[in-house]
């Protein structure tokens, strides 16, 4: 096989995605795996393993763009980077026409970017210098009840009531959990709440557009999120096939689309 | 996004003889507070600068000192020393970062100048709170700590319109600080020393104007980071000739520039308005982030500030009273949306940035709806950036990257 694929990088702060594509942008493999202190290494590992699903070799790869956080700190096969506001932007837009407003949650930061028909941006916010509303947000809850990350959603699923959170700061947050907990409230309503705190903390940053995506690590594996989401602002969402993977894909695009000028 | 080649700083020749200039005046000033004939008097940046001049006080400045503390990253280290007396971390980090310096013994001037332990011992701390009530408490804590007299103007707020009403009151305000002035000097107050002052201010104030005007040409030859190097004299020597000289040298430099085609930013591409206070600790990277995005942050509100059209030898005080008022800090929403539209016609620009500084409340422009209201007004995007002008505890780095970095992208969309 001599295929010519097209692989992006988006190397985050919690965990590295890769995403290797045709030359009709269809995904053809993909790896995830936690970003750790190697970052080279990470990025080379999952290279390695997006490749082998695709079918494909390092030699087959016509081009690569990388995005994320250590975008500008890892040795990989290109030195053509994208931010990630603009790969998530790009990864959207290929699967979802006309205007809309990107919800992207992960492990260390949200953005809401606004694309219009053409997707093209319009405007987009990051989070401030703060936690809340990010995965580190639920990593660091989830290790104050001690229940793994991975049992959270279906946790959430199960309350019966929940219990609002107060506060947008992460360690006062957590103070009321521990509150909660003392009090003998259910945890599974205080999960509900912590998510409700999260979603609430997004939608606060910035107006929506009638068609609404959620991208991103935090909803890809809690989709409980998504609900939520859908029930607070009175519409369905939209959610790509694999919304960890959208800066990824994005990134991937834009190596294909470098090979377009 | 790559950067395919370094960027490249281009030194302004004349900032030798500014370093020169600022290196007399801190010497002056140590001379000053050594004497038993000369008086020291502490002024906040945009107070009665002119007035204590006349009356031949050596000038000192703590929001210089502040911002040195801040360029020199040595604030950080000391804000906390102000924080453990009682000064939030959440207010003023020029007060905290300058009332930990002297709780500390430290000054970026003993450094940058030998035989300068520190700033000068004041007789007399002289504030305007037209820029905020911050620059009250600050000195006020001076005025226990030192017992000296600490008197100042307490100025009407956000109004759009600068009144007649507002310069009586102002006017009347500055006249009041004379007794006690003349006390401390000595002295009595020469009004012909005085309109001479006031004449020196305007014509170094209408010079210091040209120079960030000369920025209106494309490419632009000069950038805000360079602006808030080269605005020393216009803030600490306004009132002397030597700031005139100076600024008539550099303005000569500039216009060269413009003649010869030489950009600040090596292939200016897009053309960036700065509302807020810069980052002091990170002048140089932000100035290399923006170059390497070909992106000329080539205009300023905060530069801008030091503009001050209506001094008037004629009418000495009563023009200070108006210069003061008309300062953009002071005014309301609806007068600095429209300065801001005015200038982002006059310098052609394709974008704003707005830093929100979380010390510095007055100065951060992002906090009730301007963005929003002025990209609607205009179609001019803008892009809200958090941190602080000298607490680096409140910069996220990557954060500032990624978000001009995006932003860049978006423009480059457009």
């Amino acid at each position: 096989m001599t295929e010519t694929v097209y692989v992006g990088l988006d190397m985050g702060a919690s965990r590295t995605k890769v995403a290797v594509i045709d030359h009709q942008g269809r995904l053809l493999g993909h790896a995830v795996k936690k970003s750790g202190i190697d970052f080279g290494a990470t990025a080379a590992l999952c290279l390695d393993a997006s490749l082998e699903m695709a079918g494909v070799t390092r030699s087959q790869i016509g081009d690569a763009v990388a995005t994320g956080y250590g975008r500008n700190n890892v040795d990989f096969v290109t030195e053509k980077n994208k931010t990630e506001i603009g790969c998530h932007a790009r990864g959207c837009h290929q699967q979802f026409s006309g205007a809309i407003t990107i919800i992207d949650i992960g492990g260390q930061d949200n953005k809401l970017i606004k694309l219009d028909e053409r997707g093209r941006r319009s405007s987009f916010k990051m989070n401030r210098k703060c936690a809340a509303g990010t995965g580190a947000f639920l990593e660091e809850m989830s290790s104050r009840l001690d229940i793994p990350l991975e049992e959270m959603n279906n946790l959430a699923r199960q309350a019966t009531e929940m219990i609002k959170l107060g506060s947008y700061c992460t360690v006062f947050s957590a103070t009321e959990v521990l509150e909660n907990i003392r009090h003998g409230k259910p945890v599974a309503d205080i999960i509900r709440g912590i998510f409700y705190s999260m979603i609430q903390r997004v939608l606060e940053m910035d107006s929506l557009t009638d068609k609404v995506v959620l991208s991103g690590g935090v909803v890809a594996h809690n989709p409980y999120l998504v609900e939520m989401t859908e029930e607070l602002i009175g519409r369905p969402v939209l959610l790509p096939e694999f919304p960890q993977l959208t800066g990824a894909y994005g990134a991937a695009l834009y190596a294909l689309d470098g090979t377009k000028t | 996004m790559a950067a395919d080649k370094q960027p490249q700083r281009k030194k302004i020749e004349a900032t030798g003889q500014m370093m020169k200039i600022m290196s007399d005046y801190f010497y002056d000033l140590n001379d000053a507070a050594k004497s038993d004939e000369r008086k020291v008097a502490w002024c906040t940046s945009v107070g009665p600068a002119e007035l204590l001049r006349a009356m031949g006080f050596a000038v000192h400045f703590p929001e210089n000192h502040a911002a040195m503390l801040g360029a020199t990253r040595m604030a950080t280290e000391l804000i906390p020393e102000a924080n453990t007396i009682g000064y939030s971390p959440d207010i003023c980090s020029y007060l905290t970062a300058d009332i930990g310096a002297y709780l500390k013994g430290s000054s970026p001037l003993a450094k940058a100048y030998p035989g300068i332990e520190g700033p000068p011992k004041p007789d007399v701390l002289v504030y305007n709170t037209n820029q905020c009530r911050d620059v009250q408490d600050w000195f006020s804590w001076y005025a226990k700590e030192l017992d000296v007299p600490c008197i100042g103007i307490t100025s009407p707020k956000n109004f759009t319109d600068v009144s007649e009403i507002l310069i009586d009151d102002v006017t009347r305000q500055i006249e009041a600080l004379i007794p006690t002035l003349e006390e401390v000097s000595g002295k009595k107050l020469d009004p012909q020393k005085l309109r001479e002052t006031v004449a020196l201010s305007r014509e170094c104030t209408e010079l210091w104007r040209q120079v960030l005007e000369t920025a209106a040409a494309t490419p632009a030859p000069l950038t805000f980071f360079d602006g808030t190097i080269h605005m020393g004299p216009a803030v600490v020597l306004r009132g002397t000739q030597q700031a005139v000289d100076y600024y008539q040298q550099l303005l000569a430099e500039l216009q060269q520039r413009i003649a010869d085609q030489v950009a600040a930013v090596d292939g200016e591409k897009h053309r960036i308005y700065w509302e807020g206070m810069p980052v002091w600790g990170r002048l140089r990277q932000h100035s290399e982030l923006f170059s390497e995005l070909q992106a000329s942050v080539l205009v300023s509100t905060y530069c801008s500030s030091w503009v001050f059209p209506d001094f008037d030898a004629e009418q000495p005080i009563r023009s200070m009273a108006k210069a003061y008022l008309g300062l953009f800090i002071v005014r309301s929403d609806a007068y600095k949306e429209e300065y801001i539209k005015q200038m982002l016609k006059k310098f052609q620009i394709d974008g704003i940035i707005y830093h929100d500084a979380k010390t510095c409340p007055c100065n951060s422009n992002s906090r009730y709806g301007m963005p929003q209201r002025l990209e609607e007004e205009t179609g001019i995007p803008s892009l809200v950036i958090s941190g602080d002008l000298n607490d680096l505890r409140c910069v996220s780095d990557e954060q500032t990257r990624t978000n001009v970095e995006a932003f860049i992208e978006q423009l480059e969309e457009k």
